[in-house]
């Protein structure tokens, strides 16, 4: 059947659109932080994934010059692109979970939602707020430091 | 190394010289040290663009080949009329804006961060010109990531006197990222079907391939990245919570730049890459742009004139004007690209500093700018409100300000191209623009009840002094705007050529 | 884990070889996958198992706040500097053509030059973001006075 055919001859972009879609739909979707996190790193996964993909030569070896024999070689540059947009990849993650990490000694959660809400009550440090802006039972921190 | 070795090298040093002096500030624990050298940063980028300018101001262009290594192969960067008057504009904000910082930001940042603060500034500078010189499209990826994550790293310093700001950070880097992916997934199905990343080069491949579904597609996700970035509606939602909780300085500085070097690189895409292939472009401008850019003005304007906070509402405003230099690339002739071009220069001295202005009265009042804490601050603290006055009459577009030119070159550009009803919004969100406007010095003149706020030391020099130079230049483009708009029209016959 | 004799015999005998692996993958970028990112961080690999096992404390004896911070701006002075070097030599920004006086021997300098500097770089930031994150304690910004800003955390 078609349809058959054309899912096995692109199984490697289908792949590549289901990640995208999928991380894409965690960081809509999810109220907490951390996860939303996880689905942008799924998303940019499969962008990866799509370079790669595409650089690949049909009977190419990986693009690394050897001395012995004459090979085809896969497509060097994707390779290279791919490995700056994973470390730019490590960097956003790293600071969206260091904002994280700042945000629960701030409000006392990270989901979205119970930020959103407490964000009403005004910035002012912890100390100053009133007792009652935490939300009650949801804080795993039982609410306010120390 | 020669003056001639200094000279041919410029393009590179816009950006390297900031770039390369980020990690020694991050070293040095004194803030006042730490401000010396982002000082030199900024200074020098501003130095490099302004004898770059000078080279193309004949309307020649050349190109500089990092590493020696030729294009299309190697990564250029592109100097001709367009980038060099973005990057002098941008340069010289983030210098005024650098000295601001001198005193704002020890006030609101903790004494052993300063450091990294002004090595994030320096990224931040540094990655901007850098988007703006590059000619290579994956490198352009490289430096907006640069230039936001340093920009996500300044917002989020705001937490110490704020804690949205955190918030406002976090927000600003997810919704970032997935724009800045979607511009390299845009990218991807690009080199797919040509096999080149370089903008000139593609210019001249994109027209030959044959599937035109995967051109289609590739400029979509492009374009629909940059706009994230750009702030442009229903995207821009980023942008309010993230001027309004960040540093004063660090405001002024991303309200001025930050945006508008994505604009400057949605007209790079438009009207360099795919350029050969209009009917494609055309269908962007005319169904998209245009239409989210109206839109963005007049959501801008009128969630502006009921906002409390006052720099929630200037981020509103600079929604609008963002919308406004949208507009006119949207116009695609060269008249409209020009005009796009001496906004993004005025409002860049209009926000600017409107938001030193601000950071100034927050510095004396010690606490969160609600219009209710401004009243009565036009008669205690003069010289910055007469400032703010001058940056809030250039928004509003009066004549001999340089608003007024803006308006009147949008106007213009749109009347020849017989979009009436467009021209016709343009000046009703003008007008409505006048209502906030209005608001804010009514409440600044307006008698205190009840006792006044301590102002803490008054109007410090350090502050008002690069908010003078910022509302001297806003009378100065108004007066005398030949400069700007002769640069503007250089950029915009580079660009659209002789459509 | 630092009274299990297991872990804390592994991770002694570990800790020199993965560091030794880690310079045979940054040294042999030319000739085979690897290079400064994959390098740096399998060096900082062995740091972070040394942190681990050892405790935060005993980590940060090993490689103190400072050496962090200055290798990290080293790391990146280096990769400039080379660039610098290249304008300085009469070449273009990053030109390896012109640091020997032979062009493909400059080649193999520079590159090599500017993956060190990118190891250094990316085992200094991924120790310092261990450190940053296992080392985070909320009472730091919790509960400020409001005159001093919440400061940044390390």
């Amino acid at each position: 059947m078609d349809l058959v055919a054309t899912i096995t001859a692109n199984w490697n972009y289908l792949i590549v659109i289901l990640l995208m879609m999928g991380g894409l739909f965690i960081v809509i979707s999810q109220n907490n932080m951390v996860k939303k996190l996880v689905g942008l790193a799924i998303f940019q996964t499969s962008v990866f994934l799509f370079y790669i993909t595409v650089g690949k030569v049909a009977g190419g070896t990986a693009p690394i010059l050897m001395s012995y024999g004459k090979a085809a070689y896969s497509n060097p540059l994707p390779h290279v692109l791919i490995l700056t947009a994973i470390v730019v990849g490590v960097a956003t993650t790293a600071l969206g979970l260091a904002l994280v990490l700042r945000i629960h000694a701030a409000f006392g959660s990270i989901e979205d939602d119970e930020v959103l809400a407490m964000k009403a009550d005004a910035g002012m440090p912890r100390s100053k707020r009133s007792r009652s802006s935490d939300p009650d039972g949801s804080d795993p921190d039982g609410g306010d430091p120390a | 190394m020669s003056i001639a070795s200094i000279i041919a090298n410029l393009p590179a040093l816009v950006v390297v010289i900031p770039l390369l002096l980020a990690p020694i500030a991050a070293l040095i624990p004194i803030s006042g040290a730490a401000w010396l050298v982002a000082v030199i940063g900024s200074g020098g980028a501003l130095v490099s663009a302004f004898l770059l300018q000078g080279a193309v101001s004949n309307g020649s262009s050349f190109s500089y080949h990092l590493g020696s290594w030729p294009p299309p192969w190697g990564i250029e960067f592109v100097v001709d009329s367009a980038s060099a008057l973005t990057v002098l504009i941008m340069a010289a904000l983030a210098f005024v804006a650098t000295l601001f910082a001198r005193k704002a930001l020890p006030a609101e940042i903790n004494e052993k961060d300063i450091g990294k603060a002004y090595s994030a500034w320096l990224l931040a500078c540094g990655g901007l010109a850098g988007l703006v010189m590059t000619g290579d499209a994956f490198n352009l990826f490289v430096f907006l990531e640069i230039s936001a994550l340093s920009s996500v790293i300044l917002i989020a310093l705001g937490a110490g006197t704020d804690r949205r700001a955190l918030v406002a950070g976090y927000n600003y880097l997810i919704i970032g990222a997935v724009g800045a992916t979607f511009y390299v997934i845009g990218v991807g199905f690009i080199y797919a079907v040509t096999g080149s990343l370089n903008m000139a080069d593609l210019a001249a491949r994109i027209p030959d391939v044959q599937q035109d579904t995967v051109i289609m597609v590739g400029f979509g996700f492009m374009v629909a990245g940059i706009l994230v970035k750009a702030a442009i509606f229903p995207v821009h939602i980023w942008l309010p919570a993230a001027y309004a909780y960040a540093p004063s300085a660090v405001s002024a500085l991303l309200a001025a730049i930050a945006t508008k070097a994505s604009l400057y690189v949605l007209a790079r895409i438009l009207f360099t890459m795919f350029a050969g292939v209009p009917d494609v472009t055309a269908l962007a401008l005319e169904w998209v742009l245009i239409p989210l850019a109206i839109a963005g003005i007049f959501t801008g304007t009128i969630l502006a004139i009921y906002e409390n906070d006052i720099k929630k509402l200037l981020a509103y405003s600079s929604v609008a004007q963002i919308g406004y230099i949208a507009l006119a690339f949207g116009i695609a002739s060269t008249a409209g690209v020009a005009a796009g071009f001496i906004h993004i220069g005025n409002h860049a001295v209009i926000k600017g500093g409107m938001f030193l202005a601000v950071g100034g009265y927050f510095l004396a009042l010690r606490s969160r700018v609600s219009l209710s804490a401004m009243t009565g601050l036009g008669r205690r603290m003069p010289i910055t409100t007469t400032g703010f006055l001058i940056c809030g009459l250039s928004l509003i577009g009066l004549p001999l300000t340089a608003g007024f030119i803006s308006k009147l070159y949008l106007v213009r550009a749109l009347i020849a191209e017989d979009m009436i009803i467009v021209m016709i919004l343009v000046l009703v969100s003008s007008a409505l623009s006048v209502a906030y406007l209005w608001k804010i010095v009514e409440i600044l003149w307006q008698r205190p009840e009840g006792e006044e706020a301590p102002l803490h030391g008054g109007e410090a020099p350090a502050l008002y002094i690069p908010l003078w130079i910022l509302a001297i230049a806003n009378l100065w483009l108004g007066v005398a705007p030949t400069p700007l708009v002769d640069s503007a029209n250089r950029a915009a016959m580079h660009l659209v050529g002789g459509l | 884990m630092r009274d299990n004799p297991v872990l804390r015999t592994a991770a002694k005998i570990l800790f020199a070889p993965i560091i030794v692996f880690g310079l045979y993958v940054q040294f042999h970028g030319d000739y085979s996958p690897g290079g400064g990112f994959q390098a740096g961080v399998i060096i900082a690999a062995a740091f972070i198992l040394h942190g681990l096992i050892f405790g935060l404390e005993a980590g940060r004896r090993l490689v103190p706040e400072w050496l962090n911070l200055a290798m990290l701006a080293a790391g990146v002075l280096i990769y400039g500097g080379v660039g610098v070097a290249g304008m300085a030599l009469d070449g273009l920004y990053l030109d390896y053509n012109v640091l020997l006086p032979d062009p493909s021997a400059g080649q193999h300098v520079g590159i090599i030059l500017v993956e060190f500097g990118v190891g250094l770089t990316v085992t200094s930031v991924m120790l310092a973001l261990f450190h940053a994150f296992a080392g985070f304690s909320e009472d730091r910004f919790a509960d400020k006075p409001e005159d001093t800003a919440g400061g940044g955390s390390q």
